[in-house]
């Protein structure tokens, strides 16, 4: 198949980026989007040109590394799907696709589809952890926790960090994915102790980074290649209303 | 013979002894101490966020936008502890004697041991940070089994053990950044290791951002940057996996084990175009329900609904009936090539066989099958479209894991001092094959429970030198080194991409250092390896310059150390004159074509030493006192 790929280019953070087309012929169905565009970098570098840059490590939907606004939805046309498991059968031969970076203050451009999502980081560093050192734990079985509390705390805990939801929302919050973190450590026993402070610090943070505010328009729970529900910004924002009053 | 400072005592107590005996470093003298941990998955992570809390100075280095993203996210199935919370017979001694017969007998019992006596802490430890274990309705830890045991052993977090073990370690290492005791440098890649006076005090990076090259001076360098099946190209493995980092330690003195001993998993889904960049594991569970099978006509085009019953070939039950389908994975991988091979093979490539389900689905009802395999029957659905209810998978081999590495004695130390290796990117524990699950535990006791107890012995000696700074002019050779390696790529400006010189040595090695050697085959493949490097400074072309993001650059980069350590694999695999775990020579396997193992000759592991191009053997006698290596059979 043939398409057309209308991708952005920018060479550095401070430059003026720009659309570029390429007509790429030659791709079959079966070759990932990713594949699709190594196809293409090897094209360009045959003619002397510089290779697009764009983020990639496990290509199975699990590290968080890859993502790619493609025809204007976060990692492209499916919901929960990571740039690297979409397929080119997903298009038609002939089509157009419009390739872009995440857009969102957070997360600066570093060069044409590379973004610096280090603000996620800094969010974590806030407090997504349980304060203990290594070699102190009590006995696994000692801490019973029930099966549904387990899931639940998983369903958080699944979050791959791939900003997805930041770059889909009109309002480039990073709800979705604070909250996602919250909720897993805050559900389980093992997190209450530090429950109130890393509620505050973590919202904190992530209003620092210059992330918006959440409006619930849904929007990233419908691109979160997790599945997280929005139910959970609504439960962080309990959270934190609790400690806020009452610590 | 190579010396593995193995402590006196019984095997139960070797440990312990150890860390009696180990020298002790008071804490105001550990923040003077610093050390470079280069890597941050379970193992790196593990040891940064361990070694920070003791208080030691930390840099951490990892080539991702962020420490989360190491590969150990990537693993599915789970993570092995001998806590007998089934009560099924499980013990330190059970889990010591499978996994030493897992590796067909190739590695050292006193290691292992340590790796099955420190498993159930581990557990302790990852429920502290949190980890979303599975559990019963009651709140207890659910465990299931896996293949190579017969006892339930293996804990898990949905499909996801490895991401949440990693998000766990990643999690800690932030606390510790957050207490400004560990420096974290993220999109930075170790290009060479620096030494002074013989002793291992730093590196070089480059930041990928910029392209700029750094100095990193410590008291101590932590390899910790994980496996290098991409050197096959087509791997499970994420795609910036690499060997850099072992592989200039290598070329500086430190010795490489076992480098050919590789994993191929069998359940990973095909190639299905030259272009193909990664090769997508699934999990091994399926194996439980699937039977495997091929057609019993070569070249049978029909589509596999439309091949009658008797006309399929179920070569694993045929071949091992009593393990059948959960043979173990060199086994499994082994046959399916000798099917695919022999012109059995089915799909587009004639490179797949079949993990059928429909008569699982016929007896259990397709609801319980999708309770136990949904993800993953929804994830082949989204890699392949092809609903995996209705017609069976084509599943194939792929290269997995590297059970060789830097060699490292008991404390984890290289054969350059001061310079350790931990997680995969050392041989340890796994012999000639790995256990499924073993893995994720070795990193993580490595970085979590061994390294931190063992490098104080080390470090202590270290507090009456001087600081290492990187004024040194050794700093400033190795990065001229650096730099003009750098150049010498940018320079060649030929015609052909790196990645066509990558798929070229994955074919080779794929072809004669993978699940079947011979030694013919592997010296042709010497030949043609050399032919390609030659080839590759002639005629490759990376854009861009160096001083700035350029990933072209870093495959390049990547790819000139894969193709050294070819070689390397290559005379590895033809020196071992044996058939051992995943090292399978045709010369030595029965008449029914299982393996034939060679104790005499070869119970030792092999450690090569670099010297400008050249490899020379030492060996590291293994010697069983508590365990009498037996044959493997699995008929
Ligand atoms: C698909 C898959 C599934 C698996 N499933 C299981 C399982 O179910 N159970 C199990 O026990 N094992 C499993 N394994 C194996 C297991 O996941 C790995 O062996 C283990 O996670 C390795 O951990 P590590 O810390 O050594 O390396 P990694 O997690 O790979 O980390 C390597 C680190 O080194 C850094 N690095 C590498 N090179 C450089 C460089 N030159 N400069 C700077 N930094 C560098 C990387 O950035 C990264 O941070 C699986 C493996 C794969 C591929
Ligand atoms: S919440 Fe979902 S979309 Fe957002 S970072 Fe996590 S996985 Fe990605
Ligand atoms: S590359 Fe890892 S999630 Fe896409």
């Amino acid at each position: 198949m043939n398409v057309n790929f209308k991708i952005w280019r920018q060479d550095n953070p401070h430059s003026k980026g720009h659309f570029e087309q390429y007509g790429v012929e030659g791709l079959t169905g079966d070759m990932s989007f990713l594949e699709a565009l190594d196809h293409l970098n090897e094209r360009l570098v045959a003619n002397n040109e510089k290779a697009i840059a764009y983020e990639y490590d496990c290509r199975e939907g699990i590290c968080g590394q890859c993502g790619i606004f493609i025809n204007g939805r976060a990692h492209g046309p499916h919901d929960h799907m990571t740039t690297c498991q979409l397929h080119m059968r997903s298009f038609s031969d002939g089509d157009t696709i419009v390739v872009e970076p995440w857009r969102a203050a957070a997360f600066p451009i570093i060069k044409d589809l590379v973004v610096d999502r280090s603000a996620l980081d800094n969010i974590i560093e806030q407090g997504a952890y349980i304060t203990a050192k290594t070699g102190t734990a009590p006995e696994a079985n000692a801490i019973l926790i029930a099966k549904d509390l387990a899931d639940k705390a998983m369903d958080a805990a699944a979050c791959i960090g791939c900003g997805a939801c930041v770059a889909t929302c009109k309002n480039a919050s990073a709800a979705l994915f604070t909250a996602a973190k919250i909720n897993h450590l805050n559900s389980l026993p093992q997190g209450a102790h530090e429950a109130s402070k890393r509620v505050m610090q973590m919202t904190k943070q992530m209003e620092l980074e210059g992330f918006g505010s959440c409006t619930f328009t849904g929007a990233c729970e419908v691109e979160c290649p997790e599945g997280i529900s929005i139910v959970n910004i609504a439960e962080m924002n309990a959270r934190r209303a609790k400690a806020k009053w009452w610590g | 013979m190579l010396n593995a400072k193995i402590p006196e005592g019984d095997l139960e107590h070797k440990w312990r002894n150890y860390q009696m005996q180990s020298q002790l470093i008071n804490p105001a003298n550990k923040k003077k101490l610093g050390v470079i941990v280069v890597g941050s998955g379970l193992a790196g992570a593990g040891a940064a966020a361990t070694l920070a809390e003791l208080g030691y100075d930390v840099q951490c280095f990892c080539y991702q936008d962020s420490a989360r993203r190491a590969h150990s996210v990537a693993a599915q199935g789970g993570i092995n502890a001998a806590k007998n919370y089934q009560h099924d017979g499980d013990s330190v001694w059970r889990m010591f004697h499978d996994t030493l017969k897992g590796g067909d007998f190739r590695s050292r019992e006193a290691n292992v041991y340590r790796l099955a006596e420190l498993s159930a802490p581990l557990i302790d430890h990852y429920v502290q940070q949190g980890v979303p274990f599975a559990r019963e309705y009651g709140g207890v830890l659910v465990n299931r089994s896996f293949g190579g045991v017969q006892v339930q052993r293996t804990f898990y977090a949905r499909g996801q053990t490895g991401q949440q073990l990693l998000l766990a370690a990643y999690s800690q290492l932030y606390k510790m950044k957050r207490a400004k005791k560990v420096r974290m440098f993220p999109r930075h890649e170790m290009m060479d290791l620096v030494m002074l006076e013989g002793k291992a005090k730093g590196i070089i990076a480059r930041d990928l951002v910029t392209g700029e090259l750094k100095r990193f001076a410590a008291h101590a360098v932590v390899l910790a940057t994980g496996g290098y099946a991409r050197v096959f190209r087509l791997s499970t493995l994420a795609i910036g996996c690499n060997a850099t980092a072992i592989w200039k330690a290598h070329k500086r003195g430190a010795y490489f084990a076992a480098p050919s001993f590789t994993q191929i998993h069998p359940t990973a889904l095909p190639q299905t175009s030259e272009a193909q960049s990664k090769l997508t594991l699934m999990s091994e569970s399926l194996r439980n329900d699937g039977r495997i099978w091929v057609p019993k006509k070569k070249g049978d085009g029909r589509r596999a609904n439309a091949i009658p019953e008797e006309e399929r070939d179920y070569y694993l039950e045929r071949r091992y009936p009593s393990f059948g389908n959960l043979a173990p994975r060199d086994i499994a991988s082994r046959a399916a090539k000798e099917r695919i091979d022999a012109g059995y093979g089915v799909g587009r490539l004639k490179n797949a066989v079949y993990l059928d389900f429909s008569q699982a689905i016929g007896r259990l009802g397709r609801q319980t099958i999708a309770d136990r395999y949904g993800n993953l029957f929804k994830m082949y659905e989204k890699i392949t479209g092809v609903d995996a209810y209705e017609e069976p998978m084509q599943i194939s081999p792929a290269a997995h894991f590297s059970m060789g590495g830097l060699w490292v004695d008991y404390e984890l130390m290289t054969t350059i001092p001061g310079l350790y290796a931990i997680g995969e990117c050392n041989f340890s524990d796994h012999g000639a094959n790995r256990l499924g699950a073993n893995s994720l535990l070795q990193a993580s006791i490595d970085g979590y429970f061994v390294l931190p107890n063992t490098i104080n012995n080390y470090l202590a000696g270290a507090l009456q030198e001087d600081h290492p700074t990187t004024d040194h002019p050794e700093f400033e050779k190795v990065e001229n080194e650096v730099r003009d390696h750098i150049e010498k790529v940018l320079h060649v400006k030929g015609n052909k991409t790196v990645d066509h010189f990558h798929r070229e040595l994955g074919k080779i090695m794929w072809q004669e250092c993978a699940m079947s050697r011979n030694r013919e085959g592997l010296e042709k493949a010497l030949v043609q390896i050399k032919e390609i490097t030659d080839a590759f400074w002639k005629d490759v072309n990376v854009t861009g310059g160096h001083q700035e993001m350029n990933t072209e650059l870093e495959k390049a980069l990547r790819l000139a150390d894969f193709l050294e350590l070819g070689l390397l694999m290559c005379t590895d695999a033809l020196n071992r004159e044996e058939s051992c775990g995943a090292h399978f020579r045709e010369e030595y396997q029965t008449k029914e074509g299982e393996a034939v193992r060679n104790d005499e000759a070869y119970a030792h592991v092999s450690a090569w030493a670099y010297d400008q191009g050249r490899f020379t053997l030492h060996k590291e006698a293994l010697t069983f006192e508590h365990v009498q290596p037996s044959v493997r059979s699995y008929k």
